[in-house]
């Protein structure tokens, strides 16, 4: 917006912003950041959602949890809670590997199982809900 | 071994509530991401019919099981409320020292409430 051009030697005449962007070890980590944070602020009213329903879903049996789930509102927000609570975990636990494991190789491998197993995971949630549902 | 200085190590700082509700955060959130296998547990035991599902249901009502739900349940409601401080001073606010306190002692308050109204309406349901 306001913010002043730069001249120097290094970078010519370029924006601050664009001469800052990419920079860092991960190179996206801005981004990460907001990530997490966008899926923070959607986590909070469908936990709500959430945690309302399962006062209703502890006592339930196997046709009446079907019967509940299968309302196309109950599939809709089942999916989008299941999806992004996975999405923001996998973030956290990135931030979390990232901090206490140092060799590179070792950290590669945790991350991507990591990822791989919550891939996994999530997707058979998905798959659990749809099947039930629909 | 070490002959160079070393910065005090963590057994010498005094606790406080500002490092405890951060090193809750994460662990909360670590056990919150186990947990999701739970979840994934219990839909695909719904997926796989009414004798799956009972099954899930006597494992998760046994004590075992209530005390890992109430574990779980915990770790989200301390979860949540500490990730709305988390945003609400990424924002720049609720940053004084007393706020910092204030904020801290609301959000394990808060979450120890939560815990307890939620359990009682499952109870009560
Ligand atoms: C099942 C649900 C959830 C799981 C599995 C989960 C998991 C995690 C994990 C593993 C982290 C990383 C912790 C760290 O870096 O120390 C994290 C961070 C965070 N979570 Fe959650 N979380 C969940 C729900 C929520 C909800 C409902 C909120 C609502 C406000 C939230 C807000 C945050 C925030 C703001 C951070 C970033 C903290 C930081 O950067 O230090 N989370 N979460």
């Amino acid at each position: 917006m306001g913010a002043p051009l730069v001249k120097s030697k290094k970078f010519g005449l370029k924006h601050p912003l664009a001469r800052a962007r990419g920079l860092g070890s991960a190179h996206e980590g801005l981004h990460h950041w907001i990530s997490q944070r966008v899926t923070a602020v959607l986590l909070l009213p469908l936990t709500v959602w959430l945690c309302w329903s399962m006062v209703g879903i502890a006592h339930m049996d196997h046709a009446t949890f079907v019967a509940w789930l299968s309302q196309p509102w109950n599939t809709i927000l089942m999916v989008l809670t299941v999806g992004t609570m996975f999405y923001h975990a996998v973030l956290g636990n990135q931030v979390v590997i990232e901090d206490y494991i140092h060799t590179e190789g070792l950290m590669i491998a945790k991350m991507l199982a990591m990822r791989f197993v919550y891939l996994i995971a999530g997707i058979a949630c998905i798959y659990a809900i749809l099947k039930v549902a629909l | 071994m070490t002959e160079r200085p070393l910065s005090p190590h963590l057994q010498i700082y005094k606790w406080q509530i500002t490092m405890a509700l951060s090193i809750l955060h994460r662990a909360t959130g670590v056990a919150l991401s186990i947990g999701l296998f739970v979840m994934t547990w219990w839909l695909m035991a719904a997926a796989m019919g009414p004798e799956a599902y009972q099954n899930f249901r006597d494992i998760a009502s046994s004590p075992l099981g209530l005390i890992v739900l109430a574990g779980w349940s915990f770790a989200l409601f301390f979860h949540t409320c500490s990730g709305i401080r988390h945003i609400v001073m990424d924002m720049g606010k609720l940053f004084t020292i007393p706020e910092i306190y204030k904020g801290g002692y609301t959000v394990i308050i808060a979450a120890v409430v939560l815990t307890l109204a939620f359990w009682i309406a499952v109870v009560g349901a």
